[in-house]
């Protein structure tokens, strides 16, 4: 019988609330040391946590979005250790009554669907930082990111492989952010992900696991998770043992070391908060988070399925990233060309991104002017090359107006009947060789006198009404 | 003008017969000549609270105090934070923090026009006893206890050092210090009065205030309690609504006799007391109905599972880093928090840490503490029950009157008042006596929640009855 790997995730992502979770002070990252902070935040003497609403509705949100229980009466507990970023020496956490469970989502890999168990989410509060500054010769702490608050995602010990905990931290990552709940920035700390890896025969009993920190990225998760099983199972296919432990992935070396075994974990002394009142959250609140909740990324993919007639390549494409879906819907609803506007933001736009390495994140094209564009292509005003450089313009320069630089440049197509047709005639009566090609069926004819007339409409031709008054011409 | 009740001070302040600085300047003579006695101050600013009695002054001529208490000095228990003034909570740990805000409590005394005399001695962080500082003495017996936690709130009014005060009360020692120091108290519904600003154990703990009688600590309870944005626990909609005109009736009101809280370890006088206390009540108007308390035992030993696991938790944010005392001794990080720790806490701090440490512990945390959060629930459902019986329960506050100095508490003397702290219900303790000795015997009345008006009135009516809350201990000078 083979080995099989089981892994369970615990994703952190910090919440993009403007305040911190129970204190008034701003968040703001980057902020000169100490300047976000209040007598609560840094631990002085009587000052209280007060609970900050909107992290209650963030967290309702990603449990309703992950089909979980919301936990109508959850409460806070305290978790006690000594760090000097921790200024009460304890973190304000939830492990009795946290405010999701039983949950679950479902990842596609490899063409199968597989439903991933949430076991909980809870709420709770970030710590400090500490700097180690050689100018002063020592340690000091910025307690601008204490009280900044997180979410604690617990997966069950559902994924049996590096590519499906992948799979499911990317989809949950595309989750969080149409939710507008968090920036997901794994690069920079505001989604982190311990990885709980174990092994065991098929059929077996779980094995004892170890618990991954320190990932910062997708690459090293899957890397991690490689590691590690083909760690366990080599110790014990040598007849060894395994101690279930914390061990720190270390990605330059390639592999995990050793942090602390479980009989050297610390006693953390949960409680219930005595400081804060449990969270009782009503039906009308609830109903309010539920019915206001952002369209997400698999419901965008289907509508533009059903009501636009997309593609689901073009679709999916389309709902890659928040701010793309964002643009799509603008444009399309500014201009009521949905198709149009599909194709420019699956095709140009994304092009574009590409060719200047633009992250969705920072994603700012004014959708207005794109609307007006693609107004004006599926009205045949301008043609498509026009329209294209008249995109890139735009997408590199916001300050330039599409309208003025398509009149400046003379780039309107000439679409009267009149103005076409008189072409249409006079290259007929030029060509009377290609029309009698034609006349006697051969087919390339057709393209040289197109080419004819739009040679003499100076490239404001039309293709479409070209194509349509010269066949009608010849066909008289 | 020592005298003189604190409404009665208001009112001859808001007349012009006396000036605010007279009267801070009274009291703090007072203090300074007398305290040394009983040790009940901590710190004394007499620049400082000249200086706010003149602004006050300024403010009452000019009209724009509405207060009932404008002008009238106060003392705070040192475990409540005033901005620029050292608060210690009887610790060396704190012994040289000055904080950067005000408590919410003293933003209002403030608001209101009060003249802040001074920081009061209590056991180190209402925990261990004496404090850094010495124990506080009775003003009735220099030799004796003046209770226990806020010692300071009851001794300073009861030997004229303040005519009103503001200390906690987490298990009861507000209403014990209070019944041994013969003042009256009322130790408000849980959630009247913000917590914000008070270092203390957290869900047992309510601010109150202690006056000569019960309508002057009820008047500075109306300026302290009501809502405050920082402090989420604080679930008062508004300030608590001083009543006029009470006629001293208590017609219709069931008042229930806690029995079996009087024999056993009750002594004689006390009961004595109390039973003729509940005969007062009749008269009054109240039908009195004896009943037996439950779960007596079980609450002394869930409050002091509570209050000690809390204390501990509460007290871990003082490692040597960010302000209060920093062992001089560590050279790396684990040092500096065991010597910072070892050295700035006294003996019973530690001992409660230790404590603490265990019944939160993973191993213990089932036998122990959650034992004692079931335990609160059975003594809240229970005296719920009651309460729909009975308007008010009458017991003792304490089995005894004052203990010696030094002489070991035991959990059994918060055996009639802590049920109110786990249920957060209102209670007043008010003198109903003396003893061998000449020492004050205290009496509890304890409501629903939210009904602290109506105890006020049941009390007032046992005051406009009875003198043992007129009568001051000799102060020897």
């Amino acid at each position: 019988m083979g080995w099989e790997t089981v892994i369970g995730l615990e994703v952190h992502t910090e919440l993009s609330t403007n305040t911190k979770i129970f204190c008034g002070c701003e968040i703001s990252f980057g902020a000169p040391p100490n300047t976000c902070v209040c007598p609560s935040c840094t631990g002085m003497p009587g000052a209280l946590p007060k609970l900050n609403k909107m992290v209650v509705e963030y967290a309702m949100r990603v449990g309703l979005a992950l089909n979980c229980t919301i936990e109508r009466n959850n409460r806070f507990d305290r978790k006690s250790y000594f760090y000097p970023d921790l200024p009460n020496a304890y973190q304000i956490t939830q492990l009795y009554a946290p405010i999701c469970t039983n949950g679950h989502l479902d990842i596609e890999v490899g063409g199968t669907t597989k439903r991933i168990g949430i076991r909980q989410i809870h709420m709770e509060e970030d710590a400090g930082k500490l700097v180690h500054d050689s100018s002063v010769g020592g340690t000091l702490v910025d307690y601008n990111r204490c009280g900044v608050p997180l979410l604690e995602i617990v997966t069950n010990p559902d994924f049996s492989n590096a590519s499906e905990a992948v799979a499911f931290l990317e989809k949950l990552r595309e989750i969080l952010l149409f939710l507008e709940v968090s920036d997901c920035r794994m690069e920079q700390g505001s989604m982190r992900a311990d990885v709980n890896v174990s092994v065991r025969k098929e059929g077996e009993p779980l094995g004892v696991r170890a618990e991954m920190k320190n990932l910062n990225s997708f690459k090293a998760i899957t890397r991690a998770i490689e590691y590690e099983s083909a760690r366990h199972i080599q110790v014990l296919e040598n007849g060894g043992a395994l101690v279930q432990e914390t061990r720190r992935w270390d990605d330059d070396k390639g592999a995990s070391f050793s942090m602390r075994s479980k009989e050297n974990a610390q006693d953390y002394r949960y409680f219930p908060d005595p400081d804060l009142l449990p969270v009782n959250i009503s039906e009308e609140w609830l109903e309010s988070v539920r019915s206001s909740l952002p369209e997400l990324a698999s419901h965008k993919r289907e509508r533009y399925i059903e009501t636009f007639g997309l593609s689901e390549y073009e679709s999916s494409i389309l709902t890659s990233h928040r701010n793309i879906a964002a643009l799509f819907e603008a444009i399309a609803s500014n201009s009521s060309q949905p198709v149009e506007s599909a194709h420019l933001v699956s095709g140009e736009i994304m092009r574009l991104m590409n060719n200047t390495a633009t992250p969705p994140d920072d994603l700012a094209v004014d959708a207005e002017k794109m609307s007006t564009l693609v107004g004006l292509v599926a009205n045949g005003r301008i043609n498509r090359k026009t329209f294209k450089d008249a995109i890139e313009l735009v997408f590199t320069d916001d300050s330039i107006d599409p309208e003025k630089y398509i009149e400046d440049n003379k780039l309107l197509m000439d679409s009267s009947d009149d103005a076409v047709n008189t072409i249409v005639d006079a290259v007929l009566s030029e060509n009377p060789d290609a029309v009698k090609d034609y006349n006697d069926g051969k087919s390339k004819a057709f393209g040289f006198l197109m080419g004819q007339v739009m040679r003499q409409l100076a490239g404001k031709g039309n293709p479409d009404l070209v194509r349509k008054a010269l066949t009608n011409a010849l066909d008289s | 003008m020592l005298e003189i009740g604190a409404q009665q001070l208001a009112l001859e302040i808001e007349a012009g017969r006396i000036s605010v600085v007279e009267a801070t300047n009274a009291y703090l003579d007072h203090i300074e000549k007398n305290d040394r006695h009983y040790n009940t101050f901590l710190a004394l600013d007499r620049e400082r609270a000249l200086k706010r009695a003149s602004e006050v002054q300024e403010q009452i001529k000019a009209g724009v105090l509405a207060s009932p208490l404008a002008g009238v000095p106060t003392a705070l228990m040192d475990n409540i934070s005033t901005k620029g003034m050292a608060t210690t909570c009887a610790s060396k740990m704190l012994g040289n923090y000055e904080p950067a805000f005000n408590a919410s409590v003293v933003d209002k005394l403030e608001e209101a026009g009060m003249v802040i005399l001074g920081k009061l001695n209590m056991d180190e962080f209402g925990v261990g006893s004496p404090g850094a500082f010495g124990p506080v003495r009775n003003p009735w017996d220099t030799s004796r206890s003046a209770g226990s936690g806020s010692t300071g709130a009851a001794a300073a009014v009861a030997f004229g050092g303040s005519p009103l005060s503001v200390g906690t009360d987490t298990t009861g020692s507000l209403r014990q210090s209070s019944a041994y120091c013969g003042v009256s108290c009322i130790k408000p519904t849980y959630g009247l009065v913000s917590r914000y600003g008070i270092v203390a154990s957290a869900s047992l703990d309510q601010a109150g205030a202690v006056g000569r009688s019960i309508l002057d600590a009820s008047c500075l309870l109306s300026i302290i309690s009501g809502p405050d944005q920082k402090d989420g626990t604080c679930v008062a909609s508004e300030p608590l609504e001083l009543a006029q005109n009470f006629d001293g009736r208590l017609d219709g009101l069931v008042i229930g006799l806690a029995t079996n809280c009087l024999p056993g370890k009750v002594s004689a006088e006390v009961k004595a007391a109390v039973l003729e206390a509940a005969k007062q009540l009749e008269e009054a108007g109240a039908v009195v109905e004896p009943f037996e308390m439950p779960y007596t035992d079980l609450a002394a030993a869930a409050g002091y599972v509570i209050s000690a696991a809390e204390a501990g938790s509460g007290l871990s944010k003082y490692d040597g880093l960010k302000y209060g005392f920093r062992s001089k001794t560590a050279t790396n990080l684990d040092e500096l928090y065991r010597e910072s720790r070892s050295e700035g806490f006294g003996y019973e701090v530690k001992e409660s840490i230790i404590l603490s440490t265990l019944l939160l512990s993973s191993e213990y945390y089932d036998r122990y503490f959650a034992k004692a959060l079931q335990a609160r629930t059975l003594v809240k459902d229970a005296v719920d029950n009651l309460l729909a019986r009975f308007d008010i329960i009458l017991s003792p506050v304490a089995n005894t009157t004052a203990t010696h100095l030094g002489e070991t508490r035991t959990i059994e003397a918060d055996a009639f008042t802590v049920a109110a702290n786990l249920a957060g219900l209102p209670a007043v303790s008010l003198p109903c006596g003396f003893g061998e000795g000449n020492l004050p015997i205290g009496l509890q009345l304890m409501a629903k929640p939210f009904a602290d008006q109506l105890i006020i009135k049941a009390a007032n009516a046992y005051q406009m009855r009875t003198s043992y809350h007129t009568q001051r201990p000799e102060v020897s000078s």
